[in-house]
């Protein structure tokens, strides 16, 4: 580093470089050696047995709201340039950046929703652990720096685009270029931090049950049935035990 | 032809005494656990009645089962393409309330009253939040009919019955219950299955019982609208569903289900059968009033060289082949026709068979005066205080011709038992009626012997231990009390 180097800069490096490489290796180490240590964990841990209505007014909302809000920043990542250009019609950009933002709002309904529902209810009081204050707080700051970005530093799809997409590839290839988050304004900066936080928390808390959803389900037969033992081979007169 | 073998059961109901020891054997195995309190995977309800959870057989709310749409069938509100949006909010998941919240006693406020005027008493709490509650409904709340104008008079299966008929239930001097104890009947075509979205649940080939997979369950909940008879539950604790194991470990090494094993009126019979899994998909998408026969005619009669044949080249022992030949079940079931499935008309086809009870009236009140409601020593059963459309709703889906046969048949054997034993009545006459109702002497006899004098041996045939195709077979009962089941290689624990 220069000699002018501040406390800012180091903090920058921080929080854009040594972060993120926290995050991501604790995310993939973590994820699979609990998947393989402790599969068992691994639940939706859902109360809606516990309390039936409100639940219907905190779920469907927050977990729609922010499917619509992942896809859209995974979009970005993947395919920045044809997002510019998708962009390029004020009418498209207007279309994306709304149904961005009642994503964004759903999500928050949702998660409101979800904290009034975990106080209030006794039952579903009893299966709340710190764990899920934990993430909730996390998800509400990290809806908050969106809506806020949203609204204030308007047209983040393509801003995203243009700087965001490129920082986090310069990470996902080992060569992480700062220079591309640093001159971004203070709530952008915190909810970059807020989403490496959670990917951080991940792999402790009930949110790795985003990475069990059923697909195989899709494709498969209707019924399962699961045969122990090849019958039809250990009745032959060759077969040994060995167990 | 793919001949499989089947652990399958027979409830006899005119035996069953409403004693509750089934249920309490199998809460003190497998669900006194935090999290399965309100777990009742046998449970004893009184019908008329609403049942546990609360009118599960209430399609209409619950939305089990199968139902049957342009020549094929589809999972009432669980298919493929209606889990996906429903997975983060089940709308037809039945919530604790429709079961119960689960409680005990503050015994130790007993001890530890101050003293005063009044015994200390031991108030309830609950067992989910440890906070004092007031108890408004249990699993067993209308047992007896206790409540009945709330609970009997709401049950599902009085569809289509006329008000006289309802009257005829409920008048304060006749009135009619009977005991309907319920497991999972490890169907042939489960709906609680082919819903999992991950897989989880699963039937066993070897033996067709169906478990869910522990290490697998996600607690996507569909098994739980899914299964029209609500034998698939949700552990609020560890976030994972359960449901009956038919005692799997006991029955791999020879012994009985608990609840079997210690029923007081023995009404329980447990034995293989051998069926045909090609036929699977075609019956179960057969018109409503085919179901029953259609469900009998894949039962393999194991006596016929061809299926024997069959068997074998599909890998099923001979012992299993021998313990089909002597199972209780296939008695009731195929050679007497004296056993039902329950609901047939959810399409999962069950396993467990009843046979539906006798209520018959002997004598009535007419003003102050005692009525002969019968000529003969037995009641006739076309007079039964329970009406025969209320047995059809229950174990035949409505074809009351199904319940009448079986009913008929059991009044003759009766009949021709007393001709023999006590004399009073002409065995010629007896005779003809066992002819009458479509059975022989022969028949009478093994009804009678099965139903009256049998022993242990007899209700449950179990198929020798194969120490070759065992499954869980070399695991300790006893060591996993308190945690999920079997073959789990950690502890069952809530994850975070
Ligand atoms: S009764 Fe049938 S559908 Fe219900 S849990 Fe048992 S096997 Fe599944
Ligand atoms: S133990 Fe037997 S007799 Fe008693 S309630 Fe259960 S099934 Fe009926």
């Amino acid at each position: 580093m220069a000699e002018n180097t501040t406390l800012f800069d180091y903090l920058n490096l921080f929080w854009f470089t040594v972060l993120p490489y926290i995050a991501l290796f604790t995310f993939f180490l973590v994820t699979i050696q609990r998947y393989r240590g402790k599969g068992f964990t691994y639940s939706s841990l859902s109360s809606q047995f516990l309390e039936n209505k409100v639940h219907f007014w905190a779920m469907v909302p927050f977990h729609y709201g922010i499917l619509v809000v992942l896809g859209g920043h995974i979009l970005g990542f993947l395919l920045p340039n044809q997002l510019l250009l998708w962009n390029s019609n004020p009418m498209r950009l207007y279309i994306l950046e709304i149904s961005g933002f009642v994503g964004g709002v759903f999500t928050l309904v949702g998660l409101i929703n979800i904290i009034i529902r975990r106080l209030t209810d006794a039952r579903t009081k009893m299966v709340t652990s710190a764990a899920d204050w934990i993430v909730i707080s996390v998800l509400l700051f990290q809806i908050c720096t969106g809506l806020y970005t949203a609204i204030f530093h308007s047209w983040g799809s393509s801003w995203f685009a243009a700087s965001m997409a490129p920082y986090l590839w310069s990470i996902v290839k080992f060569n992480p270029t700062i220079a591309y988050v640093t001159p971004l304004p203070l709530m952008v900066k915190l909810h970059i931090i807020g989403a490496f936080s959670i990917i951080t928390l991940f792999p402790f808390t009930r949110l790795v049950h985003a990475l069990v959803v059923p697909n195989p389900y899709l494709w498969r037969k209707r019924q399962v049935v699961r045969w122990h033992w090849d019958r039809k081979k250990i009745r032959t007169p060759e077969f040994k035990i060995n167990k | 032809m793919d001949v499989r073998s089947q652990i399958s059961m027979v409830f006899h109901l005119d035996k069953c005494i409403g004693c509750h020891t089934c249920s309490i054997a199998c809460k003190n195995i497998w669900t006194d656990r935090k999290g399965t309190e309100y777990m009742w995977w046998n449970n004893v309800e009184t019908k008329p009645g609403t049942g546990y959870p609360t009118r599960w057989e209430d399609q209409e709310k619950y939305k089990g089962g199968w139902e049957k749409l342009n020549g094929s069938i589809r999972l009432r509100s669980t298919g493929k393409s209606r889990i996906i949006p429903n997975i983060f909010h089940h709308p037809h998941q039945p919530g604790m309330d429709d079961y119960y919240e689960p409680w005990t006693y503050k015994y130790d406020e007993l001890f530890t009253a101050p003293e005063g005027n009044d015994q200390p008493t031991a108030r309830p709490i609950s067992m989910v939040t440890g906070k004092y509650i007031d108890i408004e409904a249990g699993p067993n709340w209308d047992d007896d009919l206790s409540g009945s104008p709330v609970y009997a008079a709401n049950d599902p299966n009085l569809k289509g019955l006329t008000e006289e008929q309802k009257m005829q239930l409920s008048a304060i001097e006749r009135l009619v219950f009977f005991y309907f104890p319920r497991i999972c009947n490890h169907c042939l075509n489960p709906s609680c299955v082919a819903s999992c979205p991950s897989g989880a649940l699963h039937k066993r080939g070897e033996d067709g019982i169906v478990l869910v997979d522990q290490e697998r369950c996600r607690g996507w909940r569909s098994c739980i609208p899914a299964c029209p008879y609500k034998k698939t539950y949700y552990n609020w604790q560890t976030g994972k569903s359960e449901k009956c194991i038919l005692c799997f470990p006991r029955i791999e090494t020879g012994q009985a289900p608990a609840c079997f094993h210690s029923c007081v009126g023995r009404i329980r019979y447990l034995g293989v059968l051998l069926y045909d899994a090609d036929k699977i998909e075609d019956v179960a998408n057969l018109p409503s009033d085919e179901l029953i026969d259609a469900h009998r005619d894949m039962i393999l009669n194991p006596h016929d060289p061809e299926v024997i044949k069959a068997a074998k080249a599909n890998g099923v022992h001979d012992s299993i082949i021998k313990s089909a030949q002597k199972s209780p079940v296939y008695k009731f079931v195929k050679e007497w026709g004296i056993a039902l499935p329950p609901h047939i008309e959810y399409r999962t086809l069950p396993m467990l068979f009843y046979v539906p009870p006798m209520l018959p009236v002997m004598t009535s009140m007419d003003g102050n005066a005692k009525k002969n409601m019968c000529e003969g020593l037995f009641p006739d059963f076309e007079k039964s205080r329970v009406p025969m459309e209320f047995l059809a709703n229950l174990f035949s889906g409505g074809n009351t011709g199904k319940v009448r046969y079986t009913l008929k048949k059991q009044m003759a054997v009766r009949q021709y038992r007393r001709a023999v034993t006590v004399g009073d009545i002409d065995m010629e006459a007896a005779k003809k009626m066992l002819v009458a109702a479509d059975s022989s002497v022969e028949e009478a006899e093994g009804i009678y012997n099965l139903t009256s004098l049998c022993t242990f041996e007899e209700r449950f045939v179990i198929p020798p231990a194969n120490r070759e195709e065992a499954i869980q077979m070399m695991q300790d009962p006893l060591e996993h009390k308190q945690s999920v089941g079997f073959g789990l290689l950690e502890d069952p624990e809530r994850g975070a």
